[in-house]
Parts: structure tokens; C-alpha cells; sequence
């Protein structure tokens, strides 16, 4: 199941439960695969055209009316475009509204580097108050979704909006403020957030063959990060790889170093490397911005040879 | 209820002035524009509560030229949200009313604003979520004339007229200065009226936005054209530092200017003759 059918299913139901949750689009309602619920909530559903500057500023007034919006567009402009709306607006005045960017970094794939957000968690994470989650998976997702909504203040979704494996059981239980632990692990831990986890995962199995021990944590939520859980696991293992499709300037790795600096511990970066987006497929994309299973291995014995 | 006006509008003029004045520094020009128009609203036309600052289905007013907080403050403290004398904390170190308004630290205060645009665009969700709570509000909301530069503000104009939010009253302050100079030299927003018509809004110019009546008889205009299904937007051609004449004669640069508490003074028993 695609990832934006489970968030647009979810959604529906929060919707059908309390009519104070509303949505909020800048024309691309049909990206974000909510465009088939207007004709069911055409009281909480409004499209604001191609104004995210607008949008974001109006779910702020609504949210201060008692309603709770959600807003929703490509990542790039639901955060570097309306950045000052929301800290203003959203944060600032402690508004309580959901913001979900589809299509994070690499996986805007055609639409190339103007639509393809290396800096988008960068970008809110030095807004204070701002919440930020990355999904890995649809299991995980469909348990964040009723969490996110009834969160009190400003929550930054990244949405990964094709179909994606399933990492967690049916019985998962979500805790917006606790990394998962996937796997245990004693040689190095992999700290791994949004659609790469699956890959994190498949890096663990290679590595397991040649005698090292990974020990997998999924970040789902990136601010404000698990420090307890960064740390603990990081001072067992004492090398630690992050892998993130994100500017490693600004996200995960940028996050996990600030919970770690007062450690002695080896960090090396699975990320993009301070550039831009541009054009191509997926397996493309990943090949030229090192987001591989390959590349994890690699960077993983790095960590590990530097201990 | 029929007050005088004129003397609640001297009274807020020289709140202002007092509070600024200990101060030394404020956004003076665009605060003494507004008078009237706060006068008229906070004692004549919206339905609120004092005591009750958050009252379900209460009128709400968002200052989108959030820096005209100051003079919010004076009419909110005239009309008893909370003691005069708090007036005189203005923008000191951990004060409930800064220089910008902030709806989680001043009583009274709807929205909180300052960025620009912004307020307008929120004022235009406020209008949106009265119309979907079905409750009998009207919402008020000011901009300044420079502000009309940012590129949100036609943004929420143009969302307001297609929703047919016509329970949102807007105010333009049109006091022709801003910070770098006259607003027709830096980038004329002119013709204002014929931009807000063509946006698809009901436009009432007023010729003196500096007369409490002429005010007040325009408001109740913009509330009879509730049911028109469009928003209304009050051109309110005021001046910049109105009510003080030296203030007034500094032009573009009275938007945030120094002032002595003697100066401060010295326009208040003037005002007050």
C-alpha cells in the first residue's frame, strides 16, 4: 500500500471522529492522495490554490478558532518557502497545526532539484517548538497518525508518498518521543530515519555475515530527538553510522552529533552531501548520492575501523 | 451604548504617548493613525467581555501591522482588560505587552503578529473557522499600507473573497508613509480601492480615518454588508502620527522614533488642553 493512501485513509477516519480536524492543500491535493476526500468533508477540507504562504498562516487562524488543521504540499514548500509562516504564525504563536511535506529529498525523483528538499529538516529543526517525524514505514505510520493529530503545537511530517515494506509488526506501539530500537546490536549502531530504514536493515544482514554486529535504531522523530536512546545504545556499541535522505548538514546526522558530542564515540554520515537535487528514478538518484545498501556497509566498516 | 468617543480617543492617544514616552522608542506614527479606528471598535462595535477575554463567538480584532501593538494595548487597558498602569512595562525585559502583539502573552490580543502579511492571512482563517463554527462573529483585522507590499496579503484577499468570508471587515491604514518614505515613491500600492474591488471584496473609502464618527459610520456600513457573501475591505486615509503636530512633521520618520517622556508630556496636555 502506498504511503499517502494510509496517511489519506488515516486522516479520513481522524476526520470522520472529531469535525475540528480539518485540511488544508496548495494544489496538490491529488499528490498527496487526499483529493478524493473533499466530496466527504466538504466542510473541513479547502484548497488554498498555489499560495503556501496563505495556507499556512489560515490553518494558524483556524487553529486559534479551536479547529485542527493539517496542512499539506511538497516538502520544499511546505518548509523552505513558508518558513517564516511557520515559525510566526505556527510556532511562534503556539498554534496547533500539522504540516506534512510530501516527496522528501531524493524521492521527488522527475521534478528534479527545485522540488527536492535536502534542507527541509535543517531548515525547521532551528525553529523552536517545531515537531519533526519521518515515517519508515506504513505500519508506523498509520500508529503516528492519531498521535500527530492530538499533539498540542506544531508537528513537520516528511512523507515518503510511494509504497514501502513493512519493517514493524501489526502490534506496534508508537512513541512520537522514543527512537525504535529494531535490532540489537554490539559493534556499531546504525541510526537510520524515513523510507531508507529497509535499507539500514539490509546493510545489517551484510555486515552480520562478516562478523560485525549493527545495531539498528529507527529516528522516526528527528526533533526532538531520543537522547537517552542515542546515547545509551551509542556508548554500548562505540561507533555509530547515521543514514538519512537529507543534507547531512542540518538533519539526523547533524542530531545525533549534538546528542553525542560530549561523547568520544566515532559518527560517520550516510547522507547528501551538501548538494542539490536533480532529475532521475529513484535507483538513479540513489546511486549518485551515495543512499545505497552499499554505501551503508561501507561507511559502516568506516565507523567501525575508526574505533 | 453611546460614548464620547472623541474623549476615549484622547484617552488612548495619550496612553500611547505616555506608554511609549517612558519608554523612549516606539512605533509611534502608525499607532496614533489607528486611534479612531480602535475607539470605535473597542468601545462602540465588537461584542466582547472583559472579563471574559477568550468568550466563545466574542467579534475578534487582528492587528496584522502588529506594530501598532501599543496602541491595542491603550485601547485594551481603556476597556478594562487589565490596569493602565501595565502600560508603562511596554517592551521591558519580561513585560505581557511587547512592542508586537502576542495573543498568548496580552489579554485581549486575538493573533499574534508582526511578520508582515501574516496577521491578515490569519485574520482570514479566524473568518473561516467563525463561518464553519456557524457562529455570529464578525472579525476585524488591520493593515498597514506598506504592509499591502508583501505578496500574502493579496494571497488571503484573494482566498477570502472565494470562501465569501463576508463576516471578515478589513481596515487599510492608509497613511501614505512607510519606514523608507512616502509609500508612493518606495512602491505605490496605489489605486487601493480599485485593487481590493478587483479582488472581489466590497470597498468603503473614508475619507478622514481620523474622524471617530466617519469611523464608526463606515464599520456599520461593513457590517450591513454581511449577506453580500463577499468581505469588506475600509480604506481608512489617516495620518501618520496624527494628534501631534511635530510627531506628524517628521513624516516617514515618525514609523519608530525617540521621544522624551517631557515630549511625551508636553503632547498630552495639549491633546488634553
Amino acid at each position: 500500500m502506498e504511503m499517502r493512501a494510509v496517511y489519506a485513509e488515516s486522516l479520513a477516519e481522524l476526520m470522520r471522529k472529531d469535525k475540528k480536524v480539518c485540511v488544508l492543500d496548495a494544489d496538490l491535493s491529488k499528490a498527496s492522495g487526499t483529493r478524493n476526500m473533499y466530496d466527504e468533508f466538504p466542510e473541513q477540507m479547502f484548497d488554498c490554490g498555489v499560495a503556501e504562504q496563505n495556507m499556512a498562516s489560515i490553518a494558524a487562524g483556524l487553529s486559534s478558532y479551536g479547529f485542527k488543521p493539517w496542512i499539506e504540499t511538497f516538502t520544499p514548500f511546505a518548509t523552505r518557502r513558508i518558513c517564516d509562516q511557520v515559525t510566526i504564525s505556527i510556532s511562534y504563536a503556539q498554534q496547533n497545526v500539522r504540516i506534512v511535506g510530501t516527496d522528501p529529498g531524493i524521492s521527488a525523483e522527475l521534478n528534479g532539484g527545485t522540488h527536492m528538499s535536502m534542507e527541509d529538516v535543517g531548515v525547521l529543526r532551528s525553529v523552536p517548538g517545531v515537531v519533526i517525524f519521518d515515517p519508515a514505514d506504513p505500519v508506523q505510520l498509520r500508529a503516528a497518525m492519531p498521535v500527530l493529530d492530538s499533539y498540542r503545537g506544531c508537528v513537520y511530517m516528511r512523507l515518503f508518498r510511494k509504497e514501502l515494506p513493512k519493517i514493524f509488526p501489526a502490534d506496534y506501539t508508537f512513541d512520537l518521543f522514543r527512537a525504535d530500537i529494531l535490532c540489537e546490536g554490539k559493534d556499531l549502531t546504525i541510526f537510520v530515519t524515513g523510507f531508507l530504514t529497509k535499507d539500514a536493515l539490509d546493510a545489517r544482514e551484510i555486515l552480520a555475515k562478516e562478523g560485525i554486529q549493527a545495531e539498528v535504531i529507527n529516528v522516526h522523530t528527528i526533533k526532538p530527538i531520543d537522547r537517552e536512546t542515542v546515547i545509551r545504545s551509542a556508548r554500548k556499541t562505540g561507533a555509530v553510522v547515521t543514514v538519512e535522505n537529507h543534507n547531512i548538514i542540518g538533519g539526523l546526522h547533524s542530531a545525533v552529533l549534538e546528542a553525542l558530542a560530549k561523547e568520544k564515540i566515532p559518527a560517520c554520515a550516510v547522507g547528501i552531501t551538501d548538494r542539490f537535487g536533480e532529475v532521475g528514478k529513484l535507483p538513479y538518484l540513489r546511486e549518485t548520492m551515495g543512499l545505497t545498501v552499499d554505501n551503508i556497509v561501507k561507511t559502516s566498516k568506516e565507523a567501525v575501523s575508526l574505533k | 451604548m453611546k460614548q464620547d468617543l472623541k474623549a476615549i480617543c484622547r484617552d488612548i492617544r495619550c496612553d500611547i504617548l505616555t506608554s511609549i514616552g517612558h519608554l523612549g522608542v516606539g512605533h509611534i506614527g502608525g499607532c496614533l493613525s489607528v486611534v479612531e479606528l480602535l475607539a470605535a471598535l473597542y468601545f462602540e462595535e465588537m461584542q466582547i467581555d472583559p472579563a471574559d477575554p477568550k468568550k466563545e463567538g466574542r467579534d475578534r480584532f487582528v492587528c496584522s501591522k502588529g506594530h501598532a501593538g501599543p496602541a491595542v494595548y491603550a485601547a485594551l487597558a481603556g476597556r478594562g482588560y487589565f490596569d493602565k498602569k501595565e502600560l508603562l512595562t511596554l517592551n521591558q525585559g519580561g513585560t505581557d505587552l511587547p512592542s508586537h502583539c502576542d495573543m498568548n502573552r496580552t489579554k485581549g490580543i486575538d493573533m499574534t503578529t508582526g511578520s508582515l502579511g501574516q496577521g491578515f492571512s490569519c485574520a482570514v482563517g479566524v473568518a473561516l473557522g467563525s463561518q464553519l463554527a456557524g457562529d455570529n462573529a464578525t472579525i476585524y483585522t488591520l493593515i498597514g499600507d506598506g504592509e499591502s507590499q508583501e505578496g500574502q496579503i493579496w494571497e488571503a484577499a484573494m482566498f477570502a473573497a472565494a470562501k465569501h468570508l463576508d463576516r471578515l471587515i478589513a481596515f487599510t491604514d492608509y497613511n501614505k508613509l512607510q519606514i523608507d518614505g512616502p509609500v508612493s515613491e518606495v512602491n505605490d500600492i496605489a489605486p487601493l480601492s480599485d485593487k481590493w474591488r478587483a479582488f472581489g471584496w466590497n470597498v468603503i473609502d473614508v475619507a478622514n480615518g481620523n474622524d471617530v464618527e466617519e469611523v464608526l459610520s463606515a464599520i456599520r456600513k461593513a457590517k450591513e454588508m454581511r449577506g453580500s457573501g463577499k468581505p469588506t475591505m475600509v480604506i481608512l486615509n489617516t495620518v501618520k502620527g496624527c494628534g501631534v503636530k511635530w510627531i506628524e512633521e517628521l513624516g516617514p520618520g515618525n514609523h519608530n522614533t525617540n521621544i522624551t517622556e517631557e515630549q511625551a508630556n508636553e503632547a498630552i496636555a495639549q491633546i488634553r488642553g
